[in-house]
């Protein structure tokens, strides 16, 4: 595919937009595409809606907006509501299985993954959920590498975090691999 | 859940090497673009959607011996900028809206002082405090017209993280040149958004120092009096020499004066160092615009939705341009009124209620085809706006 269109949603605070910068910038620095990232939140800096649109092309990105995605991050019910018919359909759709339950009537793939969980038995604290579905959706969708946003990882976050980051993200993956489709 | 970062500028701001990609927010694009130029002081109050061009010169400024002053408003931060900018310094503020409007008076000190600076105003939907975190271009016509009196004003903006890096180092050098306020007029979305960023390698861009005087301590220096070439020589205030800078019309050597002849001379000298190089302060980027039947006019983020319809429909054969604005003040309407001469229509694309549209249809021979196609909700206009309102417009009904 030569354009994806990402919408990530959720609620302020769960790290949706850093999510967002981290794929762009994976994309655009590393893997040596075009990428935008941009965001629309409240006035709120904590538990208002969150919605960060990233495109990643091989071509110039002009409209910087995602109006129809081709995938689909929701973290919370709300998020979920509100963007699943936006969808393009055959679309695909990542949420958290525990935290997030889909509209099952909106033609899309849906990936439902218990991400919140495994960070929390694995890391003990639900630090780096974002990274984690990071992971997952970058296995599911072969838009960036692992290694590209391991690299990204490393020169955004203070050495302290690296190790978490990591594990967080290959957990993801790790999730991800039985569902990715051919 | 979100990870602390290193630092609240990230490595993006730090790491501001020439030749790499970054890939950085318009805003930070702003603060390179400004740190290339040399900019040694900011003032300011934080206000969104702006507040992270501050944030960038805070960490950066300090550094290189600038300095960085949030003030206690925005009115404070501009008369500071004023300050800095006759002491010698490349001084810049950034804000939004009900901000720009705080600091009005001061820029209108700073237009009849001609005290070089440039002010940034990352748009957000108003009036009054509005839609802080969304975004709009309402303030094209304030930006020009804002501060009282008969005076001029030069307004730039850009629709990309490259562009925003460029005309902001040309916002330093119009400043220098025409000891001139510039005014920025970014908006929401190209302030936040992110995408790629290529820094030149110094002196790859153009970069106009300060002029100052040869006038030696202990000789009369005139603040006032211009040069056979009609420029300014500035003498740093508080350095060799003592001279008064005033609001009020004065003479040439900055004293107040009611002396109609000199009162004329001055708001003359104020309004043409500008409206008369109109030509040669107009920038603007054209896209298929030799055989347009239909032309696009826009600016800023609208020119991104603008660009996505015309690549769309020339793909498909359309005969579609687009010429989009880096210049807004003043208004380039002689490359207006060439570049759209042959168009059949002309659609301005802009999220306001039509105040570039107005500028548009006096530039050209043909106002009745000139039609708007805005939004003013706090979202970005789409490509399917624009396509509605041509489809009505070209008798195809929605």
């Amino acid at each position: 595919m030569d354009r994806y269109r990402f919408l990530m949603s959720g609620s302020g605070g769960q790290g949706v937009i850093t999510m967002a910068i981290l794929l762009a910038e994976a994309a655009a620095i590393y893997e040596g595409r075009n990428a935008v990232q941009s965001q629309s939140y409240g006035p709120e800096a904590r538990g208002g809606a969150t919605r960060s649109d990233v495109i990643v092309s091989d071509g110039p990105i002009y409209f910087p907006k995602v109006t129809q995605p081709n995938y689909l991050v929701a973290l919370t019910n709300e998020a979920m509501g509100k963007y699943l018919p936006l969808i393009r359909p055959g679309g695909m759709c990542l949420y958290d299985s525990d935290l997030v339950q889909p509209d099952l009537r909106v033609d899309a793939r849906r990936k439902g993954l218990p991400m919140h969980q495994a960070v929390l038995d694995t890391l003990g604290l639900p630090v780096a959920f974002n990274i984690c579905v990071l992971g997952a959706l970058a296995a599911l969708t072969r838009v960036v590498s692992l290694g590209a946003l391991e690299k990204v990882l490393e020169s955004r976050f203070a050495p302290a975090h690296h190790k978490n980051n990591k594990t967080a993200l290959h957990l993801g993956a790790e999730l991800a691999r039985p569902h990715v489709d051919d | 859940m979100s990870q602390r970062k290193s630092s609240r500028a990230g490595a993006g701001a730090k790491a501001a090497a020439a030749g790499h990609i970054h890939f950085v927010q318009g805003n930070e694009a702003c603060v390179h673009g400004a740190l290339y130029a040399g900019v040694s002081f900011f003032a300011g109050y934080p206000i969104t959607p702006s507040t992270e061009i501050a944030e960038h010169l805070a960490e950066r400024l300090p550094g290189i011996g600038g300095a960085f002053i949030q003030m206690e408003d925005e009115i404070g931060a501009m008369c500071a900028v004023c300050g800095a900018a006759l002491a010698g310094a490349k001084a810049m503020t950034a804000t939004s809206g009900p901000g720009f409007s705080l600091k009005q008076e001061a820029i209108g000190y700073a237009c009849m002082a001609e005290i070089p600076c440039v002010v940034v105003n990352v748009q957000r939907a108003g009036p009054s405090t509005g839609l802080p975190t969304k975004v709009a271009q309402g303030d094209v016509n304030q930006a020009r017209w804002g501060t009282h009196g008969d005076h001029s004003i030069v307004v730039l903006t850009a629709s990309s993280v490259q562009d925003v890096f460029a005309i902001t180092v040309e916002a330093f050098n119009i400043a220098e040149i025409y000891r001139t306020p510039v005014i920025l007029l970014f908006d929401e979305v190209v302030g936040h958004m992110r995408e790629k960023l290529i820094i030149p390698a110094p002196g790859e861009l153009p970069v106009v120092e300060r002029l100052r005087t040869a006038v030696k301590a202990g000789v009369n220096y005139h603040p006032y009096l211009p040069r056979e070439d009609g420029r300014l020589p500035i003498s740093d205030f508080g350095d060799v020499h003592r001279y008064n800078v005033t609001g009020l019309f004065h003479d040439i050597f900055g004293f107040p004066t009611e002396n109609p002849e000199q009162v004329s001379k001055l708001v003359y000298h104020l309004v043409d160092k500008i409206e008369n190089r109109s030509h040669l302060l107009a920038r603007y980027k054209e896209f298929y615009l030799e055989d347009a039947e239909h032309i696009l006019v826009s600016y800023g983020s609208s020119a991104r939705s603008a660009r996505h319809l015309v690549e769309g429909r020339r793909r498909k054969g359309d005969r579609i341009g687009l010429l989009e604005l880096q210049t807004l003040w003043p208004f380039p309407a002689q490359v207006v009124r060439e570049k759209t001469a042959h168009a059949k229509n002309v659609f301005v694309v802009e999220m306001n209620l039509g105040q570039v549209m107005a500028q548009v249809k006096q530039a050209t021979a043909h106002p009745d085809r000139v039609f708007l196609v805005n939004r003013m909700d706090g979202m970005l206009v789409t490509p399917t706006d624009i396509g509605k309102v041509m489809r009505t417009v070209e008798g195809r009904g929605f």
